[in-house]
């Protein structure tokens, strides 16, 4: 990791190319196409790419192919066609360095072992050990860090069994923030979380990508995804969109990627107002967590999420009825900031 | 007083202590895995489908520890492969496939009974071990223990979490190989301790027993083993004088002891559970009542 550093930094001082992120992405996915044993295609020639400082969304319904292109992208399944590189390296080199981390959905994981929070976030340091695993001072150290940064300090000495399921997302977070990888991805890790905790967890994730970190995050949760993510990859059988969040989580491509999955509801003119305005509000909702936009073509203004108001609605139902309500409100205030 | 000391006496009683307590120690310290994944079964399974392989190396005077390991390795690749053709369920395949081997076993020792004896092979018979088995025994506990003990953390993190394992750079199928080599060889060695009808409760009961006792793996790891080695070696002690079969007085030792810590042990017994309800039942009828009535 040092030795990483230093090599940056003194790339960094002579100007040579591998310093600039633009010239080698962070994660680079191209062409990938994965065919499992059974004849099944999950993925045909995925293409994406991301550079340093990022949080990218993976979005796309179940069974669209977004676990295989994690899984293809950890090494885990080996794609018949194409190339994953991270940082301009093959995956088996970059797990070996500890570049990339991966924090799992839980169903995989073995929750009656007699380990406590503390020894699974250690797990996290292992591949930085020697081969006894013996904890050094460091690795202590950086173990006791990653559970302070997700809040978890506290429940260091309990066993992992006995954590809700929110909590024992936020000690795999600390795993991967005690691999020190400069990749995380996260499999869906709001699920099953309540309100507050994914507040903290998306927090976390946007003071990691300040620190230069790169995140790819699947998600089904619509509605969350403007507000932390600045890159989206939509999914359905292959990419069929990638890029900034603005320009690429428009209603036309979610719409083709969750076909007829989603519900929508578009409220406009004499639905919405007594007078002539042309703007109006879209919401599309999987029946989770709703995603709205406002304006003329619906396509801009993607409001940051309030906190408070999750806070005290944490029933999916309720907060669409409840976002809607507030829609005027909300269109006119984007509308004065478009003017 | 001095009676007590005449297993010390004999040579074969002192080999026997010691063997039988080496065995029960790597047993013991393999029992935490499988006892967590909920592969109890599959030590079982090897150690029945080892016998025809011990019956032939008997039979053709080669070390059993060879043919042992050959029958494992074909009944291994003989489950992977009826596994993979066919849509059969792991646990029918493993009943199927054992049962064959157990049963090719038998026919061969009552084919040649005189140069196999089937109760050695079915009860284990420690106090007669010839010196060069003991050999054998001994190698491949002192052997497996050796490894277990260097990668004993790998393996936690291989089975809690399979990926992540494999995310942070460990080499997950080559661990699990070594594990399941681990655990054939030992199971090869506790055929000759307590038999193949009882090698189950030497890879089982010691880490469950422990499992009752402590929430930690480094703790788990060190009561099991101690378990193993401890009624293994108190087992063959007392099987002098009850002159009775090892294997079954090792196994009732174990047993007797998991039995104490299911019903005392400090947080997970029976009793512990019970106080607990007692205790919360009693904390509502306070909070409801709201008297500060005195806990009995």
């Amino acid at each position: 990791m040092t030795l990483d550093v230093q090599d940056r930094a003194r790339a960094e001082l002579t100007g040579t190319a591998a310093a600039d992120p633009a010239a080698v992405p962070a994660l680079d996915v191209q062409g990938v196409t994965v065919t499992y044993p059974n004849g099944h295609t999950a993925m045909r020639y995925g293409t994406f790419s991301l550079g340093a400082g990022t949080i990218c969304g993976l979005v796309g319904v179940n069974g669209s192919g977004k676990s295989t292109l994690f899984r293809a992208i950890m090494g885990f399944v080996t794609p018949q066609d194409g190339q994953i590189r991270v940082f301009g390296a093959p995956v088996a080199d970059a797990m070996r360095a500890n570049r990339i981390a991966y924090v799992p959905q839980s169903e995989n994981v073995d929750w009656n072992f007699p380990v406590l929070v503390k020894d699974v976030v250690m797990m996290g340091r292992y591949g930085r050990m020697g081969m006894m695993r013996i904890p050094r001072a460091i690795d202590r150290h950086v173990v006791q860090q990653s559970l302070e940064r997700v809040g978890m300090e506290a429940y260091r000495n309990r066993q992992i069994g006995e954590l809700s399921g929110g909590q024992k997302k936020r000690v795999f977070l600390a795993r991967a923030l005690a691999q020190e990888a400069e990749v995380i991805l996260l499999d869906e890790p709001f699920t099953g979380v309540d309100v507050k905790t994914e507040g903290a967890i998306i927090d976390l994730l946007m003071a990691l990508r300040d620190g230069g970190h790169v995140m790819l995050v699947s998600t089904h949760n619509l509605g969350s995804v403007p507000d932390f993510c600045d890159q989206v990859v939509l999914v359905k059988g292959t990419v069929i969109a990638s890029g900034p969040t603005k320009t690429t989580f428009t209603e036309t491509n979610l719409a083709h990627a969750f076909g007829g999955v989603l519900r929508q509801f578009r409220l406009g003119g004499r639905d919405l107002h007594d007078d002539d305005d042309a703007r109006g509000v879209t919401v599309l909702t999987d029946d989770e967590r709703p995603v709205v936009f406002y304006g003329a073509d619906g396509s801009r203004e993607m409001p940051r999420h309030r906190q408070d108001e999750e806070a005290a609605e944490p029933d999916a139902d309720a907060r669409s009825q409840v976002e809607a309500a507030d829609a005027p409100d909300a269109a006119e205030k984007a509308g004065k900031r478009d003017g | 007083m001095a009676e007590l000391l005449v297993p010390f006496q004999y040579d074969f009683m002192i080999k026997a202590m010691w063997v039988s307590s080496l065995v029960g120690a790597v047993c013991g310290f393999l029992s935490c895995y499988l006892m967590l994944k909920g592969w109890s079964l599959m030590g079982d399974a090897l150690a029945h489908a080892i016998v025809p392989g011990v019956a032939v190396a008997y039979l053709f005077k080669l070390p059993y520890a060879v043919g042992a390991f050959f029958a494992g390795l074909l009944a291994a690749l003989g489950m992977a492969f009826i596994r993979q053709q066919s849509k059969l369920n792991v646990d029918a395949v493993i009943g199927l496939v054992f049962t064959t081997f157990f049963a090719a076993g038998m026919l061969l020792v009552s084919l040649y009974p005189a140069a196999i004896n089937v109760q050695t092979i079915v009860l284990g018979n420690i106090l007669a071990i010839s010196d060069w088995d003991a050999l054998q025994v001994v190698i491949i506990t002192a052997v497996s223990l050796a490894v277990l003990l260097l990668i004993w953390r790998d393996l936690i993190a291989v089975f809690f979490d399979e990926d992540h394992a494999a995310s942070v750079g460990l080499p997950v199928t080559r661990l699990k190989v070594i594990f399941f080599t681990l655990l054939s060889a030992c199971t090869v060695a506790a055929l000759q301790t307590v038999g193949a009808l009882l090698v189950i409760a030497m890879v089982v009961t010691p880490g469950a027993t422990a499992y009752l006792l402590v929430d930690r793996f480094e703790r788990l790891i060190l009561i099991a083993v101690g378990l193993g080695a401890g009624t293994s070696f108190v087992g063959a002690y007392i099987s002098y004088f009850l002159d009775g079969a090892t294997g079954g007085v090792i196994v009732t030792l174990q047993t007797l002891i998991f039995l104490a810590a299911f019903i005392f042990a400090p947080k997970h017994g029976l009793l512990a559970r019970r106080r607990a309800i007692k205790t919360t039942v009693l904390a509502d009828g306070r909070d409801a009542s709201a008297s500060p009535a005195a806990s009995p």
